[in-house]
């Protein structure tokens, strides 16, 4: 099974089914309607992106989602100033996005470790606060970004797109971007962004980056400059965090500051780290477990608390139900943060480590979950194949 | 000259308060080693040490009152006055100066607590998963406190003795209308007794030496075969006593609310920085350094040059320090340099 | 044959202590140049200001007529100068193999290379010649394992093969044998006496004076930060100077 995975085509046919008939075995689970699906791609994305820096470099970084604030912004605009048409409004927030990752990674990975994350820290509260405040003509603040019936869109205007009396909807080339069409849409995109990433876990850059995380002084001894490749691998992960942003204005055409700021980071970490770091799909497992939880827990109110725990007796359903409240609704943040501690503690190889753990309690050799891990968690061949040992 | 005095002294108390929160973070971080993203809810549960405290006191009964007469009108009375008439109205009055000495237990408390239960297990951890970690802490501690105190700021005032402005201007024979309020320079009064009372005890106490000891080098103080362990759930614990402090005593000049540790925690860290990272002195300085720098871009004739400078600067500092001298102000060279 | 190293009048003081004190050393191309001396001698120091590690105070250090100095580490690594680390400085988290091609790439892609499209599959040529390196040092049979759990003399090995692979032109090897057994210690010898053929020239740092005695075509004693002697090692055994220094300690270790 192992050797049909280190073919590239094989993985993506595998992805590529997975994804596009995902509205089908989701809906045993109730999660296959549209929304929530488009979620599910577009913080794919993002934390794939995020895992090509942090997975591979090791470098944390608390300034993505002023990346993914930036590409929400841009795609906004690009509805409001040229064409309601996705595609020039994905292309220049990847663009915009990908600059400015440029210009805060450029400045921030002049240090590392701890210096280099407080600085995207400081760099993400920054744009949070100008966002706020002094670039409301930009941002419009508080309120967000939205279109509005005055906006010009001047390439629809040449081409003869009709001003309606209602708010137009985003579109590509005329199919709309609401409901499924939204999430197949979003979901190309997914793949594509998935097997970017698989190419380069499975390229010589990206063993170069895991060496870099690995003892990043012997790198330089060794003859390579550090600094091109870990500020590549973080303007790469900033352009997948703007095209996240584009695809959510796409599917909701509006931007608000509050996506920028460091604790919206923070998400992408947990489910990044939750799925497992360094690994190809752990950050995919992450995310999908966070936003289908997040859509019940979020929802669960007292009475449909009681609806689950309806099945014990009555002492010990009042019981759960007083211990399990402050976990849901409004309380799905503290869920989010306890989780958080249990993976950091107990498990920081995320999800991943836990299957490559379990399998080895089923009686697998030394040696072979010792190469499974090894080539599960980064993709990449050591050049022996199972039949070879 | 009245506007620029004003100005700094906005700038020393908040100053102060950056200070103290700068002061136990960099106490961890040079004696532990560990980067304590937990550290602004430290603050925080402090301010709501103060706000338990507070509604402790008014714990009170529904009365009918007696003044309005068309119409059946209640009223909430305290306990406290109900009993002890006068003596209690003053006790509530007084409430954050008395939750003082409640939130010094509290606060040592949850520090010897968070340290043995948490802490202590990623000393040897790499720096991203002890950031990580805390991280998820202080959202748990934040979420905790906003499930159970709601999400809105809660108004603590201060005794109402203290509670006008004093007429500083009077005082150092400047303006007339120079004043400052009382409490803001008590809170200035308050960061800096804990300052040195911390210095103090750091310097004139046996643990303190080998405390500071432990700072310089960590190694040869546990072969010295002295218990290492134990002086860190003390000092983690100091450190959240005086974060804890700054957090009661702040509470009239800005309502706590759940989300105020996140702000803090950043700034702190960025107060750090600046300082340098293993040194107490440079903490100090740093907080109120950029305080004062925070208040002089709040200033009008600020803002109308450059617009939004106010909420920026810090980090502006933080990014040229980091650039430009990346051990900090007082730092020591080759701690945790590039 | 020219001389590949020119060290010319370094000097590096640490606060108050004068690590290296007036320095001057050629190193012909082609041989095994050792530096032997008493502990704290300086002898880390000198490699350190050769590999950019450190920046000497005075002087020059001249590599193929090109000034050293001020370079950054990486491209005094692509200069030819490879140093392979007393204390074993590998990537632990990857397989011995991967550690292994890791410097052969450096070594072909240069500083920077973007080429997160290429397959690492297919990098076979890099891949085999890998594998006959950890071969010459005995460790191919571990190609798979994880750099972190091997014993640390099989990491001394590695390093000595992930310096070998980029076939410098000048390699420094900072005690290659030390903590290692008397077996590996002969097959070390062996190995530079084989690469030694193959016109790599080396620097090498050494106490066991088997080791030096086996190897060396010229060696320089360092003492207290200075040179006092160099020359074949016939002439440094009967030197009265390094005797004196150094070697009549040494002697009983034999």
């Amino acid at each position: 099974m192992k050797e049909i995975f280190k073919s590239n085509m094989a993985v993506m046919i595998a992805f590529a089914a997975v994804v596009l008939t995902a509205p089908i075995w989701l809906a045993p689970i109730g999660a296959d309607y549209p929304d929530l699906l488009q979620k599910f791609a577009i913080f794919g994305i993002f934390a794939i992106g995020f895992n090509i820096l942090f997975g591979l470099t090791g470098y944390l970084s608390f300034g993505h989602a002023a990346f993914l604030g930036v590409g929400s912004y841009t795609a906004v605009w690009s509805f409001k100033l040229l064409s309601m048409n996705v595609l020039p409004a994905i292309i220049f927030a990847v663009i915009v996005a990908g600059l400015f990752s440029l210009l805060i990674g450029y400045i921030s990975l002049r240090r590392s470790g701890i210096y280099f994350s407080i600085l995207t820290l400081a760099f993400a509260q920054m744009s949070y606060s100008l966002a706020y405040s002094v670039l409301t003509p930009i941002t419009n603040g508080e309120t967000g970004l939205q279109l509005t019936l005055k906006d010009p869109r001047v390439v629809d205007g040449m081409f003869g797109i009709p001003v309606t009396d209602s708010l137009p909807s985003t579109n590509f080339f005329g199919i709309g971007m609401s409901g499924y069409s939204g999430f197949y849409f979003c979901a190309v995109f997914l793949i594509i962004a998935f097997y970017i990433s698989l190419k380069i876990f499975r390229s010589p850059y990206g063993m170069k980056l895991r060496a870099i995380k690995s003892n990043q002084t012997r790198m330089k001894y060794t003859g390579f400059n550090t600094r091109p490749y870990l500020l590549s691998s973080f303007v790469i992960s900033g352009m997948f965090a703007g095209l996240a942003g584009a695809l959510m204005a796409v599917t909701d055409p509006l931007a608000g500051a509050e996506r920028m700021q460091w604790t919206a980071s923070g998400e992408v970490v947990l489910m990044t780290i939750l799925g497992g770091m360094g690994t190809l799909i752990g950050p995919l497992l992450g995310v999908g477990i966070i936003k289908y939880f997040e859509n019940i827990f979020s929802a669960l109110n007292e009475t449909a608390l009681r609806e689950v725990w309806n099945f014990l007796p009555t002492g010990l359903e009042n019981i759960m139900v007083v211990i399990s409240s402050p976990f849901v609704g409004e309380g799905w943040h503290l869920t989010l943060g306890a989780l958080f501690m249990i993976v950091v503690i107990f498990l920081p190889g995320g999800l991943m480590e836990g299957f490559s753990r379990l399998s080895r309690m089923f009686g697998k050799s030394e040696n072979e979950v010792a190469e499974d891990v090894v080539s599960e968690s980064s993709g990449k061949t050591t050049g022996k194949t199972e039949g070879e040992k | 000259m009245d506007e620029i005095l004003l100005q700094i002294l906005n700038g020393l108390d908040k100053g102060g308060a950056y200070a103290l929160i700068a002061l136990g973070l960099t106490l961890t971080f040079g004696t532990l080693g560990v980067v304590n993203f937990a550290h602004g809810a430290l603050f925080m549960l402090g301010a709501f040490c103060a706000v338990s405290v507070q509604k402790l006191l008014t714990i009170s009964e529904r009365v009918r009152d007696e003044s309005i007469t068309f119409f059946e009108a209640y009223k909430e009375v305290p306990y406290l006055e109900i009993w002890w008439g006068d003596v209690g109205t003053t006790i509530i009055d007084w409430s954050v100066p008395i939750s003082i000495l409640i939130a010094i237990p509290i606060m040592l408390l949850i520090g010897v607590a968070m340290e043995r239960g948490l802490i202590k297990h990623f000393y040897k951890r790499a720096h991203a998963d002890q950031i990580l970690v805390t991280f998820g802490l202080a959202i748990v501690i934040q979420e905790i406190v906003k499930a159970n105190f709601g999400a809105n700021p809660i108004p603590t005032p201060a005794p109402d003795i203290v509670s006008g402005s004093a007429p500083v201007g009077a005082w150092l024979g400047l303006s007339e209308n120079l004043v400052y309020p009382y409490w803001r320079m008590i809170y200035l009064g308050f960061a800096a007794v804990v300052i040195f009372g911390v210095f103090a005890f750091l310097r004139f106490t046996t643990f303190g030496m080998v405390v500071r000891a432990g700072m310089a080098d960590r190694e040869t103080v546990g072969l010295l075969g002295i218990n290492v362990q134990r002086r860190f759930t003390i000092v983690f614990g100091l450190a959240a006593v005086v974060a804890g402090l700054a957090g009661v005593m702040y509470t009239p000049i800005l309502p706590p609310d759940y989300h105020m540790g996140m702000d803090f925690l950043v700034l702190s860290f960025v107060v750090v920085v600046v300082g340098g990272m293993g040194s107490l002195e440079g903490a100090v300085l740093a907080g109120f350094l950029l305080g004062i720098l925070q208040s002089f871009a709040s200033m009008n004739e600020v803002k109308q040059i450059l617009p939004g400078i106010d909420q920026i600067i810090i980090y502006l500092v933080a990014v040229i320090v980091l650039l430009v001298r990346p051990r900090g102000l007082l730092g020591r060279e080759g701690v945790m340099e590039d | 044959m020219g001389n590949i190293l020119e060290i010319s009048n370094v000097n590096k003081t640490f606060g108050g202590l004068h690590a290296l004190s007036d320095i001057n050393l050629k190193v012909e191309e082609g041989k095994i140049h050792a530096i032997i001396g008493p502990n704290g001698a300086g002898k880390s120091t000198l490699l350190n200001c050769c590999i950019g590690r450190l920046v000497p105070d005075t002087g020059s250090v001249m590599f193929n007529g090109h000034d050293m100095i001020g370079m950054e580490p990486h491209d005094i690594n692509h200069a030819g100068m490879v140093r392979v680390f007393q204390t074993p400085e590998i990537f632990p988290d990857l397989s011995l193999l991967e550690n292994t091609m890791i410097p052969a790439l450096a070594k072909r892609d240069g500083t920077f290379k973007f080429n997160p499209f290429a397959t690492l599959s297919r990098e076979t040529e890099i891949r085999d010649h890998a594998m006959h390196i950890l071969a010459d040092v005995g460790l191919d049979r571990f190609a798979d394992q994880h750099a972190g759990s091997i014993s640390r003399g099989d990491k001394r090995r590695l390093e000595l093969a992930m310096g070998l692979i980029q076939e410098p032109a000048l390699l420094l090897l900072d005690e290659p044998t030390a903590g290692m057994a008397r077996l590996d210690t002969n097959r070390t010898i062996d190995l530079l006496k084989k690469i030694k053929e193959r016109g790599m020239t080396k620097i090498i740092i050494e106490h066991d004076m088997h080791v030096v005695f086996s190897l060396a075509d010229t060696i320089s004693v360092l003492a207290q930060g200075r040179i006092i002697a160099t020359g074949s090692p016939e002439e440094i055994k009967n030197n009265p100077k390094v005797r004196e220094a150094y070697l009549g300690e040494e002697a009983d270790d034999e």
